[in-house]
């Protein structure tokens, strides 16, 4: 624990000594800034961020000295993007509202969805059940009391048409928060679009799909690592030549946030498993300008204001420096890195819940003044149950309120310029530079996982931001202070009646398929694994004879095997 | 007398794979003294009876966020009693609603904790605990 706090205080260290105050500033250091300390010393206690890195009393030119206005900070629209990736930003159009929503069947899902574009989101969210994301059928031993508590239950195309059922896919994108089922997930939507007479060309959305990052922080993996990016793989080649506005991977840092890292771990490991995932693609033949436009990132929007709008800028900025020295990239979109960013749930309290939606207003602020280009923002009940209609119109409201009252979107980048957060940007990108080299030297990202690199050290993070909560060095309002007896708050109830449901559905749907015909197409998505062929075109059909997901998840068993971690604590 | 350290059990029965809270629990607890074997993810009821069983804990804590909790804990109860097992203390973390809490009790669950609990308290309450239980309260 030593070693790694020393090494996230060195690179702030680094840049403190390579400060180089100016005269009048030490001068003021001496005659003013000294005696003022003396008659009145900083309150105790240290000013950290919540990641725990050190911000310093004031920050000035003598912060930027290593700092060009043309190389660092730009304009919008044109490299290295530090100001956004479009050239008028919100002034064009707003970040798109999109609010994460599913749960039960997936009727009610197809309700909560029609009920949140009826009240102005602008995007859809699939949140799947624990069954789905872990590629069970609803009726499967290992989902009882599972189905429907977490997301949608979704086992086969039958439930993915209901899901979409007077949603015209032609005109809504949608986002599919999915990992190790993404690709045959994907199938059933491309399915759907297809009945819907939805053409491929115009679709658009975003499949999460991003499978290291499972092995780092989300854990819901199911196959082994190499296999698991070769399907990753499949998708994006898909992609590229099938549905060129659909984004195939969602290159996360949230969940690794969530999981307990610090902002720059998250932008570090996140851009890590986007460059292992370039280099993937490029050992598959592809050229880097032809895929890399459509890949895309996803951010947590966390407490710290600063750090988070620092984090995103850095991000961009290392990004196409990445794209560009790396790779050699030379198209524009493959330099330009589009993200989604939803704000912190782990830092939402089951204490005094109204508190959350002030922490979430703040948090989406954050992203929104950092350039995201699409956003969700929790609900006040997230750390007791899924949203209530109620609650999920609240943050929905936030977002809005943000877009038409605030006046944030009125100009681009606003805090450009400002001497904390450019400098806050440079020691970020920094950081995140160092830990993607210390990856490098560990062979990678497959490589640094299996040594369980990234995973300690986000165990790490969480427990020294624990042993802050404990001893009362970082105060959560109503939590280790400032608190009061409560009533509790009305919750979203859902009960087992989804998963009967489901059951009685699955029954029907196997005797009324074809079981030769799912059988032979299992048997043909075995084959084309093995033939090292793209999967993609085998999925599709057996999501088109009513093969289940379970029994597809099943086959890619069989054939790929299973991952079980070695736990880090 | 040298006081026969705590063990502690810490499971993630079902399918959920959040273990921020699980890992940060075990470590304090060891921290704290207490012998801790963590089972990892996705284990079923009869994995964690049998786990307990083996290793011969004192506690098992829970970890559970995934709404699954009302199918998962009386399965465990359940076991844990046709294994003689009635003394061992059982705790549960997560995201539980508090109208489920009295259930859980019922069911017998010693306590369930909350999101913004502090490791002190889960450290004190599973000291008072297991010493009430070994002197045969």
């Amino acid at each position: 624990m030593g070693e790694t706090k020393d090494r996230k205080t060195s690179s702030a260290l680094s840049f403190e000594s390579a400060r180089k105050a100016s005269a009048s500033e030490r001068a003021w250091e001496e005659n003013t800034l000294r005696p003022a300390l003396l008659k009145s010393p900083e309150r105790a206690g240290n000013f950290t961020t919540v990641s725990g890195y050190p911000i310093r009393r004031l920050y000035t030119q003598a912060d930027l000295a290593d700092w060009d206005v043309g190389r660092d900070l730009g304009v919008p629209g044109s490299p290295p993007y530090t100001r956004g990736i479009h050239t008028t930003m919100y002034r064009r159009r707003l970040w798109t509202m999109r609010q994460f929503a599913g749960y039960g069947s997936a009727e009610d899902t197809n309700r909560r969805f029609r009920y949140l574009l009826s009240q102005g989101q602008t995007g859809l969210s699939v949140a799947f059940d624990l069954p789905t994301l872990m590629g069970y059928d609803s009726d499967h031993m290992l989902s009882e009391g599972e189905v429907g508590k977490c997301g949608v239950a979704i086992s086969s195309l039958a439930d993915m048409e209901t899901l979409f059922e007077g949603i015209p896919l032609a005109d809504v994108t949608t986002s599919m928060t999915i990992n190790s089922p993404a690709a045959a997930i994907w199938a059933m939507y491309l399915a759907v679009a297809e009945k819907q007479g939805a053409s491929w060309e115009r679709i658009s959305g975003t499949l999460q799909n991003d499978i290291l990052k499972e092995y780092i922080a989300q854990k819901e993996y199911i196959f082994p690592p190499a296999p698991s990016i070769d399907l990753v793989t499949d998708t994006i080649e898909f992609a590229s030549k099938h549905t060129p506005k659909f984004n195939p991977v969602s290159i996360s840092g949230y969940h690794i946030r969530e999981a307990g890292s610090t902002a720059i771990q998250e932008l570090a490991f996140t851009l890590r498993d986007g460059i292992e995932y370039v280099e993937s693609c490029l050992v598959r033949g592809m050229q880097v300008d032809q895929f890399a436009p459509r890949l895309s990132f996803f951010f947590n929007a966390h407490n710290d204001f600063f750090e988070e709008i620092a984090k995103y800028r850095a991000a961009r900025r290392l990004w196409c420096r990445v794209m560009r020295e790396r790779f050699g990239a030379t198209s524009p979109r493959s330099w330009a890195l589009r993200f989604h960013a939803q704000t912190a749930g782990c830092s939402l309290t089951a204490q005094q819940p109204y508190n959350n939606v002030v922490r979430t207003a703040m948090q989406a602020l954050a992203a929104v003044l950092g350039g995201t280009q699409s956003l969700h923002t929790n609900s006040l009940d997230e750390a007791w149950a899924l949203p209530t209609e109620a609650a999920a119109t609240i943050a929905l409201r936030t977002q809005q309120i943000l877009a038409y009252e605030s006046g944030v979107a009125n100009t681009v980048d606003p805090l450009g310029g400002s001497y904390f957060v450019e400098a806050l940007t440079n020691e970020v990108e920094q950081g995140a530079r160092d830990y993607i080299a210390r990856i490098d030297a560990l062979g990678g990202m497959v490589a640094a996982i299996e040594r369980g690199f990234p995973q300690r050290e986000i165990a790490d993070a969480a427990y020294r931001y624990q042993t802050a909560l404990d001893r009362k060095e970082k105060i959560v309002v109503g939590v280790n202070d400032y608190s009061t007896s409560e009533k509790p708050i009305e919750t979203l109830q859902i009960n087992e009646t989804v998963a009967d449901r489901q059951a009685k559905r699955l029954r029907k749907l196997r005797a009324e398929r074809s079981q030769e015909e799912v059988q032979r197409r299992l048997h043909a998505l075995r084959k084309a694994i093995q033939l090292h062929e793209n999967t993609m075109p085998s999925l599709l059909e057996a999501v088109k004879a009513y093969a289940t997901l379970g029994e597809i998840c099943d086959t890619l068993r069989e054939v790929l095997g299973t991952y079980e971690e070695s736990a880090v604590t | 007398m040298h006081e026969k350290k705590i063990r502690v059990l810490i499971a993630k029965p079902g399918l959920d794979g959040h273990d921020r809270g699980a890992k940060v629990i075990a470590r304090a607890l060891r921290d704290a003294g207490m012998e801790v074997i963590y089972t990892g993810l996705r284990q079923t009821p009869e994995m964690i009876a049998s786990a307990a069983l083996q290793e011969d804990v004192d506690v098992i804590g829970l970890s559970i966020l995934s709404g699954a909790h009302n199918t998962l804990c009386p399965r465990l109860m359940q076991l844990l009693n046709a294994n003689g097992m009635q003394d061992v203390t059982v705790l549960i973390g997560g995201i539980i609603p508090e109208g489920d809490i009295p259930a859980l009790k019922q069911a017998g669950i010693a306590e369930v904790f909350l999101p913004g609990t502090s490791t002190q308290a889960i450290v004190d309450f599973i000291r008072q605990r297991v010493a009430a239980a070994r002197q045969g309260v």
